[in-house]
């Protein structure tokens, strides 16, 4: 049998070996990556809902000793987004990158892949940490890729921000192990017990992953370094890397945490959910750059995400399943509608030749397909009906109430009238045929750039992304909670 | 052809369908623009027709599509979604063969009639929808949609108008969703039921179930206009008449009115809505609405604003209906959602071929306008009636069953506010008659833009006003006739009240 697990691992690698040695194929060898990598994680993510468990002990050791790789429906799930919003990116990036960052664009986007696909599977604490690492330096390598002052000075900032994240996880880790003798997930959820090393371990962990997952009060450092990036890369790095920051406080909450915490903590998570919404959607607002705004919105979609768990810590077993299912679907459709911003976001500022709102009329016009996308992912932001988020915010607000915690909807009913101001500011571009728009010098008298020619497939793949956001995860994500329920390995 | 559990659905995609494709449209393919545009509007209607009869036969027609656990799309028939529906359906053919006249040879038509087909889809979907969940959807995919239709000019005036409506929509829409969700979290789904869903739970929740009610009252009462959530209303004004016709007419102010028609009969049932006292608060709210937007609309000198108001003050009929407990009111409410709708399109169109032949778009400027456009103001002043009262257009029958329907139920303040109501309608409507008729034309209109011929202006533009006046004195004229909307609306009173 094929390992699926190792091959979603180690294919991402290889390419990334590949393009750096033959760097003038690094587009060609990027993209077979790609395809490879993409179709090892779909057949994952089929296994899993076909109800195999996966899991497999690299070179055959057991734990506690060795590798091990697995996946649950939470995981493949996640995956699976993961693969294809990165085939998406990928595709998008031949078109976008030139013969100069081509070279240095492959081979850390594909070592980024590798640790995001490592990090979905890992099974124990200790690989988590080195896949989170990874990751973390891979990511600020390539926002920084530009080479210009500000995005090297951002970028820089997320490196050490994201170390001192992984390093405090990691003291966690050493921690646990010290304690309980043991870095698998199951075997230290079974032998963990409240009191105060679980709490101090809990503390650790969590709080080094809050601050790689940019969750208000600790985003500081993500918007200046995801608006600096180059498009591609700040797609990958709102929709996936944060998202897997997510996923690992998810996963422990689950798997390790959840029996020995009590509702303090996941009060003080969806405070902090709540202040992320409002301020993150806020500061969306009054942005004056598309790319910031969309940064911006990251932060806030990720306190609706950390909003689901005081629900989820207060929920019977029954609705559990229910809520789950939400928080996924909510994170898939921010990946799929976040990424197809950012790449919508950049082919327009490759056609203006900036990005400020307030003078992207005249290449919004140009770009009906752009301008679609745009509106496509403002609605899933927004959490309007058809998208994914809608369900999702429907869910959390009907089980918030239900639940006697009703206190925390004002915040979402806020966060989602704020998110309509931000789009439809954007959006308003499209319609308006103002005199400033007529001439080619726009409102600061720069000459606007000459008119750059954009492609049919890079203007296809971001309405494609944000079609699957709205369409397909709003109509027809049942599915997920199928794939939620319980098929432990 | 199509099997039963299929129907509702399909009706919604004979426009949605369209829709898509037509936004894939080069702006010069005129030809398959039109075919696209038609060819949904008559298939739709065909399917509607076939609905119409099975539904009255009793037969069941339920499109379902699983969401999420617990959580299901559900598009259905029964008697008031038809009644609904069919009106949508026949202003929407009416409505695109005016628009295809009246946006000839403008910029930007393929992105129009895109989401010109996406707003109708959106509103055939909530008249469809079975349970509040599904309504809210469609609810705020009609918000969607027409917000690039208000902005469609691009001025400024258009943008802060859409954005105006956006801002008053989209909170509408977020106190509907959270009125819904707690709705949801309280009694489970919410399944639209003839009697009311809520019908068991008096006694229990009672606060609770007050609230619920004011926050769905709140958003859907932002699309109807109730005072003093209408303020978009005049400003959206700003948009093509064929928009705003629709918008009037059949999409957004209805849907509100709808949706408060929805809530009360089919979610907390007359009976329970009485016991909490929500009835008396909604009567109030559609009697000051009625009274503020008659005069509001006395003192407006441009012709669309002064038809807007009316509107304001019209749809506010059909909240005032539902909040008659009785058949006779239910029957003066229900109805006027499709006489108000048929007569106010009349009015918007006629006011667009003024605009659109002679420039004309002040009352002000209207001095002797019936000689030049005879048929227009014929139409017009049958539209004109009706919104007054006068028989035996529509108008009259909505006003005779309401007034009737409260001297039943005791509230006689109400044949008051219908009065002083019609008396106001005559106020700022006979001056504009006055004008247009017995007064001499001036030397040079405004700006004409086509030349008096054969035909006052060109022929898609005349005929819709002219068919949808002749429906507003059919259905006043021929009330009594079985397939009326009189009759419609006298089934579905009896459905609601099991008689």
């Amino acid at each position: 049998m094929i390992d699926w697990l190792a091959l979603a691992v180690a294919l991402p690698l290889l390419g990334a070996v590949g393009a750096v040695m033959l760097p003038g194929r690094a587009p060609a060898i990027g993209l077979a990556g790609a395809v490879l990598t993409t179709s090892a994680a779909l057949s994952v993510g089929l296994l899993v809902a076909q109800g195999t468990a996966l899991r497999s002990d690299l070179g055959g050791w057991g734990a506690p000793l060795g590798i091990a790789l697995a996946a649950d429906g939470l995981s493949a799930a996640l995956l699976v987004m993961a693969n294809l919003v990165a085939l998406c990116i990928s595709v998008y990036a031949l078109d976008y990158f030139g013969a100069g960052s081509r070279r240095h664009f492959w081979p850390l986007w594909l070592l980024l892949w590798a640790a995001l696909n490592g990090l979905f599977l890992a099974a124990d604490l200790f690989n988590l940490y080195v896949t989170l690492e990874l990751l973390g330096i891979s990511a600020a390598a390539l926002g920084a890729l530009t080479g210009r002052p500000e995005a090297v000075g951002a970028n820089l900032r997320y490196l050490l921000v994201g170390l001192l994240g992984s390093m405090t996880y990691l003291l966690g880790v050493a921690l646990l192990y010290a304690g309980l003798g043991t870095l698998d997930l199951k075997l230290a959820a079974a032998a963990l017990t409240p009191g105060p090393l679980a709490w101090t371990v809990f503390a650790l962990m969590v709080g080094g992953l809050l601050l790689k997952a940019a969750l208000f009060p600790l985003h500081f450092w993500l918007p200046p370094a995801h608006a600096q990036a180059p498009a591609p890369v700040s797609a990958a790095l709102s929709a996936l890397v944060v998202k897997a920051a997510f996923y690992l406080v998810l996963r422990l909450w689950v798997d390790l945490f959840g029996a020995v915490t009590d509702g303090g903590a996941a009060t003080l998570l969806g405070a902090l959910g709540t202040g992320a919404v409002v301020w993150g959607s806020w500061r969306a607002f009054r942005a004056e750059r598309l790319k910031l705004l969309a940064a911006y919105s990251t932060v806030a979609q990720v306190g609706y995400l950390f909003l689901f768990f005081p629900l989820l810590a207060e929920a019977p077993a029954t609705q559990r399943q229910d809520l789950l299912g939400a928080v996924l679907l909510l994170a898939l459709t921010h990946g799929f509608a976040k990424a197809g911003l950012f790449l919508s976001a950049g082919l327009l500022q490759k056609a203006a030749g900036h990005d400020r709102i307030a003078d992207l009329g005249p290449s919004i016009q140009g770009l009906p397909a752009v301008a679609l996308a745009i509106g496509l992912a403002g609605v899933a932001l927004v959490g309007l009906p058809p998208s994914g988020t809608f369900i999702a915010k429907w869910v959390l607000l009907s089980s918030a109430i239900g639940s006697g915690q009703w206190w925390w909807a004002p915040g979402v009913v806020l966060g989602t009238l704020l998110a309509s101001a931000y789009v439809f500011r954007v959006l308003a571009n499209a319609f308006e045929r103002g005199p400033r728009h007529g001439s080619l010098h726009d409102a600061r008298g720069e000459l606007a750039a000459a008119p750059v020619s954009i492609g049919r497939l890079a203007q296809a793949v971001p309405l494609l992304m944000t079609l699957i956001a709205v369409a397909v995860l709003g109509l027809e994500a049942e599915p997920l909670w199928d794939l939620l329920q319980d098929r432990s390995p | 052809m199509i099997p039963d559990h299929l129907l509702p659905a399909a009706i919604v995609l004979t426009s949605l369908v369209p829709g898509l494709l037509i936004f894939a449209l080069d702006e010069e393919s005129h030809v398959l623009r039109t075919t696209l545009n038609l060819a949904g509007a008559v298939a739709k209607l065909a399917l509607v027709g076939w609905l119409i009869l099975g539904v009255y036969e009793g037969r069941t027609f339920e499109s379902r599509l699983n969401l999420a656990p617990g959580l299901d799309l559900v598009l259905n028939a029964d008697a008031l979604s038809v009644l609904f529906v069919t009106l949508s359906t026949v202003l929407w053919l009416v409505t695109t063969v005016y628009a295809i006249g009246y946006l000839e040879h403008s910029p930007h038509r393929s992105r129009f009639f895109g989401f010109f087909s996406l707003c109708v889809s959106a509103t055939v979907g909530l008249a469809l929808a079975g349970n509040l969940l599904t309504f809210v959807i469609f609810y705020e995919a009609l918000t969607l949609a027409t917000y690039p239709l208000v902005a469609h000019r691009g001025t400024p005036d258009a943008i802060q108008g859409a954005r105006v409506y956006l801002t008053y929509t989209l909170s509408g829409g977020a106190l509907l969703l959270t009125g819904a969700a707690w709705l949801h979290a309280l009694a489970g789904p919410v399944t639209f039921t003839q009697g009311g869903m809520l019908a068991g739970l008096e006694g229990q929740h009672d606060t609770q179930l007050v609230m619920i009610f004011f926050l769905l009252l709140a958003g859907l009462g932002v699309k109807a206009a109730l005072v003093p959530l209408h303020g978009w209303l005049p400003q959206a004004m700003v948009a093509p008449a064929p928009v705003s016709a629709l918008l009037h007419a059949v999409a957004v102010v209805k849907a509100g009115a709808f949706g408060i028609v929805r809530v009360v009969y089919d979610v907390y049932g007359v009976t329970l809505a009485e016991s909490l006292g929500l009835l008396s608060v909604l009567a109030v709210l559609a009697s000051v609405t009625i009274i503020y937007g008659s005069i509001r609309a006395l003192s407006q000198d441009g012709l669309k604003k002064r038809l807007a108001y009316s509107t304001v003050s019209q749809v506010s009929y059909i909240a005032l209906g539902a909040s008659i407990v009785g058949p006779i009111a239910t029957i003066g409410g229900v109805v006027h959602l499709v006489h108000q709708g048929i007569m106010k399109i009349t009015l918007f169109f006629c006011a667009g071929n003024y605009a659109e032949t002679l420039g004309v778009h002040r009352v002000s400027e209207m001095d002797g306008v019936g000689r030049r456009m005879p048929w227009t103001t014929l139409a017009f002043t049958v539209g004109a009636l009706g919104m007054i009262g006068v028989p035996p257009v529509a108008g009259f029958v909505s006003k005779w069953y309401l007034g009737l329907g409260a001297a039943d139920a005791g509230s006689d303040w109400v044949l008051l506010v219908l009065v002083t109501s019609s008396l106001l309608n005559a106020g700022y409507f006979f001056p504009i008659l006055f004008r247009a008729w017995f007064k001499d034309p001036p030397a040079s209109w405004p700006e004409e833009h086509v030349p008096a011929g054969r035909l006052e202006t060109a022929a898609p533009l005349l005929w819709p006003p002219v068919v949808t006046a002749l429906l507003a004195l059919a259905a006043g004229l021929f009330a009594a006739a079985p397939v009326s909307p009189l009759e419609w609306a006298e089934l579905i009173a009896r459905r609601e009240y099991g008689l």
